[in-house]
């Protein structure tokens, strides 16, 4: 009964596989090693992350590959985003690693592992070609956070956090899958790729297959967290610990891009006029509700979580752009521009996070825009370096954060949309009073808690690096620019 | 002699799809509740997905119900291990005690 079974080309699944079974044997590992020696978990986390990458660089192609019955694909838009997330998952290691050790309830082997296997999870949904895959790599990252919001169980608002984190997110999924039934009955198959062939051959149900799509878009704008399906990411970033906050707004960013792209871009292109106006919705309210929302936040958490909204909802203009009414010619610069907005903000969250975790200590948690008062006085470098990320994230030139937003206006006015141009530049403009708001309370007010910050020398130089590379990438956007456009014109 | 279509079934994965979303926004006492509401809207889906491959001739649907039911149990597990968690805390699994964060 086994004579058709061919075996799969596994090598393009490497960085994967290996993942998998070093997650698990850290696991094993951890449970030899005791509480004060957890650094031992946490740098063959670190190691196993190195390796992913070596293995991606050394496996990368170029080429698209199909493996695995064409469950699971590897091409040049999945290595850079993959690369992109083992580097995010690294920092937010080096990061969390202060805040954890502060918080015995949390310095424990399982939030290594976790991380790990909501990387892998994120690796599955970056490469997948086929409703399976997505779905089982959506939910190991979606289980994997659940639980570790709720790691600090003695605090209730991470537990309730992390159940309403865990309701809203399973209510996605089942948007999702919903979504993916109605397509499956549409066109017969669960196969991404052979969707969008079927569809492009026509004859397949419009009404089944519209209604399919409305649940796939929904369920997408959740996983995303653009409005009006926004309403668990204040909670959750708030609730959360930090360094889980951190984890949470960064790297699944990147995973949802890709997930976008292979549902819409990838397989449902031919319905591209109908998704595009959904996408203009969700874009513009998210822009409106995050930006106005964000002005009346005290905690810098909540804060942000409204700023997540809204640069979320500018990314997804990138990704509405790209074909108008079938005229595909600035497709590339349009999707490439929303791949730089993505990991241009990846890059400022976990800066702007990280400079919470830097001033947080045991027992002060540092999560309010007061915190900041005064930051100046107490350091004028890392106040340096926290005026760097806010000026980035409201978009003032000459910041990596000016680029993205330039980038993907560019690619909304060439693609005729003018007046959806207009909207962005003005919300943005209302979202960099909020941010201006931080420096402001940085520099002329006076500092309420002179206590020294105490975190380690690794913290401090990578949090350095961090700020500076939002500078000098800032000077240079060039550099991630062409490599975003290379990727997805060898991918597409 | 009924005989039932492919629309009987996928009527009846809407009615069950739509009672699990009610549940989950208008339930404002048990968390439990919620969590039943949870699962019936997977259940719900795979209906769906049963139904769309037998009418296909299609065994890849019926695989992915397979995977769907495993997700599920083991996304219940940590359900409930969170509203365990909660209960420490709060003492009580009502929806409207969930108040904490706001704004």
């Amino acid at each position: 009964m086994f004579d058709n079974f061919v075996v799969p080309d596994f090598l393009p699944a490497a960085p994967e596989i290996f993942l998998a079974v070093m997650a698990m044997s850290i696991l094993m590992i951890d449970l030899l090693v005791k509480d004060s020696r957890r650094t031992v978990t946490f740098a063959l986390s670190i190691l196993t992350l190195l390796g992913c990458a070596v293995i991606q660089l050394m496996t990368s192609s170029g080429e698209i590959i199909y493996t695995f019955s064409n469950m699971f694909v590897d091409d040049l838009m999945s290595d850079l985003l993959k690369l992109f997330l083992y580097m995010t998952v690294i920092v937010v290691l080096f990061y969390s690693r202060g805040y954890i050790n502060d918080r015995p309830e949390m310095n424990k082997g399982e939030y290594y592992v976790l991380t790990l296997f909501a990387t892998l999870g994120m690796m599955v949904m970056i490469s997948a070609n086929h409703f399976v895959s997505l779905y089982i790599g959506l939910e190991l990252l979606s289980l994997s956070l659940y639980v570790m919001v709720a790691m600090n169980r003695d605090s209730v608002t991470s537990t309730e956090a992390a159940m309403k984190y865990f309701v809203l997110g399973a209510l996605a999924s089942g948007l999702l899958l919903y979504g993916m039934s109605m397509i499956y009955g549409a066109t017969g198959s669960l196969e991404i790729t052979a969707i969008a062939e079927r569809l492009y051959g026509g004859g397949v149900n419009n009404t089944v297959l519209v209604f399919g799509l409305v649940f796939l878009v929904a369920g997408l704008a959740f996983k995303l967290g653009v409005v009006p399906f926004h309403m668990w990411i204040p909670d959750v970033y708030h609730g959360a610990p930090t360094s889980v906050t951190l984890l949470i707004s960064t790297a699944p960013k990147l995973a949802a891009f890709a997930i976008v792209m292979r549902l819409l871009v990838n397989g449902l292109i031919t319905m591209s006029a109908d998704w595009q106006n959904m996408l203009i919705i969700l874009s513009v309210l998210s822009m409106a509700i995050g930006n106005l929302a964000a002005i009346a936040q005290t905690n810098l958490k909540r804060m942000l979580a409204y700023s997540a909204i809204s640069h979320m909802g500018f990314m997804l203009l990138g990704i509405v752009t790209g074909v108008v009414s079938g005229d595909a010619r600035y497709a590339l610069n349009a999707y490439s521009s929303a791949m730089f907005y993505v990991i241009a903000y990846v890059l400022m969250s976990l800066g702007t996070f990280g400079m919470i975790l830097l001033m947080a200590r045991a027992g002060f948690e540092a999560d309010n825009i007061d915190d900041f008062k005064g930051l100046n006085k107490r350091s004028p470098w890392f106040a340096a370096i926290m005026m760097m990320l806010m000026f980035s994230m409201a978009g003032v030139p000459f910041f990596i954060g000016f680029f993205a937003k330039f980038s993907v206006l560019q690619a909304v006015v060439a693609a005729g949309y003018t007046w959806l141009a207009l909207v962005a530049v003005l919300f943005s403009l209302i979202g960099a009073f909020y941010y201006l708001r931080v420096v402001k309370v940085m520099y002329f007010d006076a500092p309420e808690d002179e206590t020294p910050i105490m975190a380690g020398t690794d913290m401090r130089w990578l949090i350095s690096a961090n700020g500076l590379a939002v500078a000098f990438l800032g000077l240079f956007p060039q550099v991630i620019m062409s490599l975003c456009a290379y990727a997805l014109l060898r991918s597409l | 002699m009924l005989t039932l279509s492919l629309s009987h079934f996928l009527i009846l994965g809407a009615i069950l799809f739509a009672i699990s979303v009610v549940g989950i926004f208008l339930n404002r006492k048990n968390l439990l509740v919620l969590l039943m509401a949870i699962e019936l809207m997977l259940l719900a889906v795979n209906m769906n997905f049963v139904a769309f491959s037998h009418f296909l001739g299609d065994l890849s649907g019926q695989v992915f119900v397979f995977f769907i039911l495993a997700v599920a149990a083991a996304e219940s597990a940590i359900g409930l291990a969170i509203l365990i968690v909660l209960f420490r805390n709060l003492k009580s699994i009502h929806v409207d005690d969930l108040g904490g964060l706001k704004g």
